[in-house]
């Protein structure tokens, strides 16, 4: 008996040592779809010398490609793979302003900035065939065509081409679409709207070019595997198999800048678990690695870390009508109580310790820029900034108006651990900072959380978003009444005709059109407190020192490796 | 035996039809949208996805449909997470790996543990008894990721004897995730063979082989091990499925393509053609599983009578 004892308790310390000694190996950490963006990195890093002789990057990436299939894409993966292996009539360039790649130059635009005359360069699809405008034509028509089903088609085209919607919707052909080749080089596209940031459009995967040929003869095989896509961008793609999680991208000779294009190879695999992802960066198999949760905080200080600012904004929404009713958040100074009364440094700081910025606005910083170079950020600067002291100022005020003395509020948000720590961080906050708010989590998954924001069916809602195209209204227009984003019964006559306007007769006036985003951002944010703005996102990686100019993007695909080389690794 | 195989075959394809109609309606009633990009799409546009696919239809259409496409032996293209890929293709190219390290894990942990099991009950209550005590304990306790973990850290990375993770290098890639799959059905079998064996051991007719005068080996082999397999298998079989199916985690620590921590993203992403098809044929699977291990009971032990006639 004494024998079995002494087993037992021998047995137990093994396994309590066991796992003690691996919560420094390796730990569970969540690996949901935010964390897909796990490569590249901005061309300040690396040591800038000069190239070696073998030019390999290893990279990882964080979830499998759903589709290489350009109109059917719609995830961070493909966007990103498709944006080094195939190209548009416009790229984003290192400083990430869209320059054009398959246009010869510049567009010839109509003087009602309606339509845009492009003039194709001499390109050719990786087989060799030449890229022609009917490439284009097909593309674009393939992607609205209902038959396709493509998300992002209706979703990029509606609105911007002329009789996207119509089209998309059934009601018309799609030769009707606003595309037209010209002759083999000229590529005419007409416009519903004067769009001020039709060039970056250009620059997105929906709107690819794509070979008719190639792609009928495939048929339901096109894009299945790496074998069954024609390229023609820096990269092609090789040893995809369709469901691995493995991929290579090779040098395209093909490709009309191969010059520029230093990389012969970049071995892609995919790691869903960090700390799997971190010993292989330790081990020199991947020369960079993205860090989430403890891993950022036990890396933050590493000097092979490497830090972005996405332009990804997370907000409070606050709803103003919930089953029929008015919530306490149809009141101003219940949301302005509400917007003021938590601390987002020290969120950032302790809670995230991501490398994301406290956000007191709604475009996010270093994401759009004028003509002058200047970050829209810079005209509106900070908007109700945490202030204990005039959040409560604000409650008090609300309460009385509403009169109630006490409210209970239910706060959705997601299931992943970080949204977990967030949501209760804010709880803390809130409940601390306003006397009388009670306020009751609620945490889902992604799916639910869009069942219960169509549904309208919560109080207050942390929610995100991430832009498509280079320009601030790919966020300011989410919330004119009415909009599918709005879904909170947020209606303001003056912020809407201020949108309209920027959309409209203010479209080709830059300056004015700027002032009118900026002004409407005012309302939103300040002057109303629709919502409250939380953080924009920073993700941090490690990197290995040789690794040079990979540059990040704000939109479509996250990366380009045309510009990258190995420098130093021999 | 024909006819007893025979009529469980009809069992196995009822069980099916039925596994098949209750998941396929478990499934719809789950929330979110296979549509990726669900958030950003208007109604309008996430209809026209949806009408692509089939989902605009009638619960009972679409219930029909795949039931019929099923009787053809289609399992559908998969929705969102390799969109317009054929099931069927999905799950052979994700079953190899998966079957591989399982197959490994299984054979490696059966023997050996089986192995363990019998030393412990031969020797009892000597140092070997209690070392393979030990080892089961702790392959019963660690969680699979902390384990696969340690082996990653230690033998691939600080160690450099196998590959870190990563599904390249043939033979070496699966050693490590193997090990790690290992563990369970070691201790598993360890302990249900001590125990056993320790029963048998005692029994009379063991008595009686010594007093004929049978061999130490004679009587550990011929009649205690073959008694002691019985309460094995039964665990065993449904064992050997989960574990050649795969297993979420150490196919996610090692990052090899399998059919576990496919499966586990299909259900996340609600790609509702790859949810059916792969539990249909992990149904099909464990049922078969299941019918070889009650013929394997008779062959072992020829008490036990398949076709339930007069014994």
């Amino acid at each position: 008996m004494k024998n079995s004892k002494i087993l037992w308790l021998l047995g137990l310390v093994l396994v309590l040592s066991a796992f003690l000694a691996a919560c420094g190996g390796g730990d569970d950490t969540d690996t949901g779809t935010e964390n897909t963006d796990t490569e590249g990195t901005e061309g300040a890093e690396g040591n800038g010398g000069e190239p070696d002789s073998v030019q390999e990057l290893n990279l990882i990436e964080g979830a499998e490609i759903p589709s290489m299939d350009s109109s059917i894409a719609e995830d961070a993966v493909a966007f990103n793979i498709l944006n080094n292996v195939n190209e548009g009539l416009f790229r984003l360039n290192q400083e990430n302003i869209a320059e054009p790649a398959l246009a010869e130059s510049e567009p010839e635009i109509s003087e009602d900035g309606l339509t845009y005359t492009f003039k194709l360069r001499d390109a050719n699809w990786s087989d060799g065939t030449p890229i022609t405008a009917n490439d284009f034509v097909y593309a674009w028509q393939r992607a609205i065509d209902p038959d396709t089903g493509s998300p992002y088609g209706p979703y990029m085209m509606a609105g911007t081409i002329k009789n996207a919607k119509e089209v998309s919707e059934g009601d018309m052909e799609v030769s009707e679409l606003g595309i037209t080749a010209e002759d083999d080089k000229t590529l005419v596209v007409e416009l519903e709207r004067p769009t001020p940031y039709f060039m970056s459009l250009m620059a997105f995967g929906t709107f690819y070019p794509l070979n008719e040929e190639f792609v009928t003869e495939q048929g339901d095989d096109y894009a299945s595997n790496s074998e069954t896509i024609l390229y023609n961008g820096p990269f092609t793609l090789t040893n995809w198999d369709g469901t691995g999680l493995t991929w290579t991208m090779e040098k395209n000779a093909e490709y009309w800048d191969a010059e520029t294009v230093q990389l012969e190879t970049v071995n892609v695999d995919v790691v869903k678990e960090t700390s799997t992802a971190v010993n292989l960066y330790q081990s020199g198999e991947k020369d960079r690695v993205g860090l989430s949760g403890e891993f950022a905080m036990q890396y933050a200080e590493d000097p092979e870390v490497v830090k972005e600012l996405e332009p990804t904004l997370f907000y409070l929404k606050f709803n103003q009508e919930r089953n029929g009713e008015e919530t306490p958040l149809a009141n101003e100074n219940i949301r302005k109580a509400i917007a003021t009364g938590f601390n987002k440094q020290d969120l950032v700081d302790v809670v995230l310790a991501n490398g994301s910025l406290p956000a007191n606005y709604l475009v996010p910083t270093d994401f759009t820029f004028n003509e002058a170079g200047e970050d829209f950020r810079d005209i509106n600067g900070d908007m109700l900034p945490f202030n204990a002291e005039e959040a409560k100022t604000y409650w008090e005020k609300g309460l009385e108006e509403i009169g109630e003395t006490e409210v209970t509020l239910e706060l959705l948000g997601g299931d992943s651990e970080l949204a977990g720590k967030m949501d209760a961080y804010l709880k803390e906050q809130l409940e601390t900072n306003l006397e009388g708010l009670t306020v009751n989590l609620k945490a889902v998954p992604f799916g639910v959380r869009l069942e219960l924001d169509e549904a309208q069916d919560y109080d207050i809602q942390n929610s995100g978003w991430g832009p498509d195209f280079q320009d601030p209204m790919t966020f300011i227009d989410l919330f004119v009444t009415g909009a599918s984003h709005n879904l909170m019964s947020y209606s303001n006559e003056e912020f809407d005709n201020l949108v309209e306007q920027a959309k409209g007769e203010l479209a080709q006036d830059a300056e004015g059109r700027w002032e009118a985003m900026a002004q409407a951002e005012k309302i939103l944010v300040e002057e109303d407190a629709a919502i409250a703005p939380i953080y924009q996102r920073g993700i941090m990686s490690l990197q290995k020192p040789y690794v040079n100019n990979i540059v990040k993007h704000p939109f479509g695909g996250d990366y380009s490796y045309k510009w990258a080389y190995i420098s130093g690794k021999e | 035996m024909a006819r007893y195989i025979g009529k469980r075959l009809i069992y196995m394809f009822i069980t099916l039809a039925l596994i098949a109609t209750f998941t396929f309606f478990l499934m719809k009633i789950l929330p979110g949208s296979p549509i990726a990009s669900a958030d950003k799409l208007s109604p309008e546009q996430r209809a026209v996805v949806e009408a692509r696919y089939g989902l605009d239809q009638p619960l009972p259409v679409q219930y029909f449909d795949y039931m019929f496409g099923l009787l053809q032996g289609d399992l559908g293209i998969s929705i969102n997470q390799f969109k317009g890929a054929d099931v069927t293709d999905v799950i052979l190219s994700r079953m190899g790996p998966s079957a591989q390290i399982g197959f490994q894990g299984m054979l490696l942990g059966t023997v050996l543990g089986i192995l363990f099991g019998m030393v412990a009950a031969l020797r009892q209550n000597t140092w070997m008894d209690y070392g393979s005590t030990i080892v089961a304990i702790i392959g019963i306790s660690i969680p699979s990721f902390v384990f696969a973990s340690m082996l990653q850290y230690w033998l691939g990375l600080k160690l450099d004897l196998f590959p870190v993770a990563l599904w390249k290098d043939g033979f070496m890639s699966s050693v490590l995730p193997s090990i790690a799959l290992a563990m369970f059905p070691l201790a598993t079998a360890a302990r249900f063979i001590r125990t056993e064996m320790i029963e048998v051991l005692g029994s009379d007719y063991i008595t009686l082989a010594k007093a004929k005068g049978a061999s130490g080996s004679e009587i550990a082999f011929k009649h205690a091990f073959r008694n002691a397999l019985i309460p094995l298998i039964t665990v065993l079989g449904p064992m050997a499925v989960s574990i050649l199916t795969g297993s979420l985690v150490v196919e996610q620590i090692f990052a090899i393509p399998g059919i576990g921590e496919q499966f586990v993203k299909s259900i996340m992403v609600s790609d509702f053609s790859i949810i059916m098809g792969t539990t249909i044929f992990f149904s099909v699977f464990l049922i078969v599983i299941i019918l070889v291990v009650d013929i394997l009971y008779g062959v072992i032990d020829p008490r036990i009578r398949l076709s339930g006639g007069k014994s």
